[in-house]
């Protein structure tokens, strides 16, 4: 029996030669090829912001390269630091990121799959974009975290609602800091219920696309277990600009709710009919006939002006929040814009920041190890409260906001109110939901 | 009964911006022989002409209000529009709300203005060059008028209501005996629907009775001989290509309060218009007013749950599908000059 003797000098020795012995191949490689895509070599690194620049959503695209750009003037040392100030993990100090000089190029997605892909592929490619971030649909979501995983870079989603981003489309090189419908449903349906009562009939009108089935299913689920019932669900064309004809045989169905899983131009539309019609003004099974948004968005409610009055829905997060970061990035926003951020560009500076913090902390611009700083990642100090990066999924698990149109707004920003802040716990679910089941995270590219 | 009687009602909505649209494409077709593809850009600037009046009339001056504080915690700024100041407070309201009809006034010498210097600019240099040519300038003004209007009002719908007493809806059903809110209307369909009968009524009326409309007709039928009678056939052309633009301008005028103005809304409708035109047969007033409720009421038809529940996705094809139908068995559509795409 051989006898072994650890001394402190020993271990260091043996370690010493071990780390060297590790270490060899990468000192011999490092000069000549890189370890992962995009592995940033000069005093700079190149983000990736793709967001709608033309087509219907340009002006949350715009709101959203905002809040990339007060992002990257934060990271950079520039302006009053934003939420640098409040944000939980201190490892951020204005000198870029790891030492290097944050610079961004930007892409159009046109709200198109094809188009954002196409963007993505020549900020990775062209420009050595090491991160890709921003959109406004969950297809784009989609289609660019796929592609992002295939590349070799992480995708940090900007505006995607539809469960599938991280249920049956996750992929290990995407995050969602965005909420999702599941956590609509479960944040709104408590509050329709004290409000409406439980003996409620619903009538859905869904855009036809994955985040409208998704949309529907969650609230429907979520409905229906306080009670409700669900008179019918009709499905509209995404590229559908009247909603008469579908909204017109909504009282003569029983239902005395209207709920419209829209967005965008579909939800400005199909709101502004419905009140139209006059089913606000109606009294159907001697109930208020209601109708629910479950998605509101600032810029939304602004193009539905006065028709969002009283109407419920949810929310990521609103400029009215009285938290220190909400604070923060309000002011920071407002002073450079003149105007309140929108929750699209909320989350896009959060996610900015969020990479940021996480290559600090692993120490590397490597996909896998930047992952694996954020995987189970918690947080405070970006709004919405105490948040965790979920690891099973790559979602944001944190508040979600309920909110309703404003009776007397103050201003043209002052549109929506929040109702309540429903706690995480209350939206929160098993990494297997039904909802969220079928594909898998799959593991963590690299690239090159 | 009722579910058709409202799919009925809603048609003819539909059908009557369809109808306005392609009239105006087929008197600038009719009369310079030219496809215009910017009359759906032409429908979206009538819109924002709405818009802009309701810019105008809302012009404010900012009073500062020290009891209450804007979304940074400064004292907040309540603007006051100049109307308010000059006509008081009751009768700045009024007029402000009565923003879109005032447009109609404001919207007509503008379009006018625009179709002019369209035709006049651009499109008198294209009338000998072939049809592929014509789209094609007129679909790139188009994208070009689209993103102007982008640039200056942004890519967000703009809400534009109609006035308060147009607000809400009419139990249609009662009048006819059925339960209430079995068949509900907005007033202001009705008003659009009224405003689109009024507008195709007053173009036949000036195309039929008066020498200018005759001329203009005469010149629809043969532009050489009427040329060669001495009569300045262009300068009348051009003034068509005008009222064309304001047919297409007053459309969307009235549209705005229906739905919130958006720079894409032209395109939305274009490809449908000329589905419109073509059903109806190329040239033809009556035919493009036909088709365009006939196509409004059937797409109308198609959005029912009934229908759709046997064929679905038929609310997304209806049109087409009718228009191969009609233009496999009557080339010419529905009210076309005979030789007209038939050779």
């Amino acid at each position: 029996m051989s006898k072994s003797t650890l001394t402190r000098r020993g271990v260091l020795r043996t370690g010493a030669v071990a780390g060297a012995g590790v270490a060899l191949p990468t000192i011999f490689t490092s000069s000549s090829a890189s370890a992962f895509t995009n592995e940033p070599t000069g005093g700079s690194v190149t983000l990736g912001f793709n967001v709608p620049q033309t087509g219907p959503y340009a002006d949350e695209g715009a709101d959203e390269l905002r809040a990339f750009e007060l992002a990257v003037e934060h990271l950079n040392g520039g302006g009053d630091g934003g939420m640098l100030n409040t944000f939980s993990s201190k490892t951020l100090d204005g000198t870029g990121i790891l030492g290097k000089k944050v610079e961004f190029v930007t892409g159009d997605t046109q709200t198109k799959s094809d188009a954002a892909r196409a963007s993505a592929k020549s900020m990775i490619e062209k420009d050595g974009a090491v991160m890709i971030s921003g959109g406004s649909s969950s297809g784009v979501a989609v289609a660019v975290q796929g592609l992002c995983q295939e590349a070799g870079v992480i995708f940090m989603a900007g505006l995607t609602h539809s469960n599938d981003t991280t249920g049956k489309d996750k992929k290990a090189n995407g995050f969602r800091h965005f909420f999702n419908a599941y956590m609509s449903g479960a944040a709104l349906a408590p509050v329709l219920a004290k409000q409406y009562g439980t003996d409620r009939k619903a009538y859905h009108l869904t855009a036809d696309y994955t985040w409208g089935w998704t949309q529907e299913e969650s609230i429907k689920a979520a409905t229906e277990a306080l009670g409700w019932e669900t008179v019918n669900t009709v499905k509209t064309p995404l590229a559908q600009t009247d909603f008469s004809s579908y909204i017109a045989p909504v009282l003569n169905s029983g239902a005395d709710v209207l709920i419209l899983n829209h967005y965008g131009g579909n939800m400005v539309n199909s709101l502004t009919n419905a009140v139209q019609f006059g089913l606000r003004d109606k009294l159907v099974n001697d109930k208020n006939f209601e109708i629910v948004v479950p998605l509101y968005s600032r810029l939304m409610a602004r193009g539905a002006g006065e028709n969002v009055k009283g109407i419920f829905g949810s929310t990521n997060w609103h400029w009215s929040l009285q938290d220190e970061g909400s604070k923060a990035f309000v002011q920071s926003f407002g002073t450079k814009y003149g105007f309140p951020p929108s929750q699209a560009a909320h989350t896009c500076y959060v996610q900015t920041l969020l990479y940021a913090d996480a290559v600090q902390r692993a120490g590397s611009f490597n996909p896998c190890e930047v992952a694996a700083a954020l995987e189970g990642f918690e947080f405070d100090g970006l709004g919405n409260g105490p948040t965790l990066y979920r690891a099973d999924d790559h979602q944001c698990f944190k508040d979600v906001l309920v909110v309703r149109g404003k009776e007397n707004p103050e201003s043209e920003f002052d549109l929506l109110e929040v109702v309540e802040v429903t706690p995480r716990a209350q939206v929160e679910y098993a990494p297997d939901h039904p909802m969220f089941a079928g594909g898998s995270l799959g593991s963590c590219n690299p690239g090159a | 009964m009722d579910a058709i009687i409202l799919q009925i009602l809603n048609g003819l909505d539909k059908g009557s911006a369809y109808a306005l649209i392609a009239l105006g494409l087929t008197l600038i077709f009719g009369t310079l022989g030219v496809v215009n593809f910017a009359h759906g850009a032409l429908f979206m600037i009538g819109a924002f002409c709405a818009v802009t009046l309701n810019r105008i009339l809302t012009m404010s001056h900012q009073v500062v209000d020290e009891s209450r504080k804007d979304f940074l915690g400064n004292p907040l700024k309540v603007d006051v529009p100049y109307v308010n100041d000059w006509f008081g407070e009751a009768a700045g309201a009024a007029i402000i709300d009565w923003s879109v009809p005032l447009a109609i006034l404001f919207s007509i010498p503008v379009m006018i203005a625009i179709g002019v210097i369209m035709e006049r600019g651009l499109i008198k240099h294209f009338y000998r060059r072939p049809h592929a040519d014509q789209i094609l300038v007129t679909f790139g003004l188009a994208i070009v008028l689209q993103e102007i209007i982008k640039y200056f009002y942004g890519a967000n719908p703009i809400p534009t209501p109609a006035p308060d007493v147009f607000r809400g809806s009419f139990d249609f059903g009662v009048l006819l005996g059925f339960d209430p809110n079995v068949i509900i209307y907005p007033y202001w369909r009705l008003v659009y629907f009224g405003f689109a009968a009024l507008i195709v009524g007053a173009v036949f009326a000036f195309l039929q009775f008066t020498t200018f409309g005759m001329v203009v007709r005469a010149g629809m039928a043969d532009r050489e001989t009427v040329g060669l009678l001495g009569i300045n056939i262009d300068r009348r052309f051009t003034i068509m290509f005008g009222l064309a633009a304001a047919v297409a301008g007053l459309a969307g005028v009235m549209y705005a309060p229906i739905n919130s103005p958006n720079y894409h809304m032209g395109m939305d409708f274009l490809v449908l218009s000329f589905v419109v035109v073509v059903v109806g047969g190329m040239g033809s007033l009556p035919g493009a007013v036909l088709a365009g409720f006939v196509l409004g009421v059937l797409e109308s038809f198609a959005s029912m749950n009934e229908i759709k529940s046997i064929l679905p996705g038929i609310d997304q094809i209806i049109i087409y599908l009718v228009a191969i139908i009609i233009l496999l068995t009557r080339p010419r559509g529905l009210m076309g000059r005979k030789g007209v795409m038939e050779d």
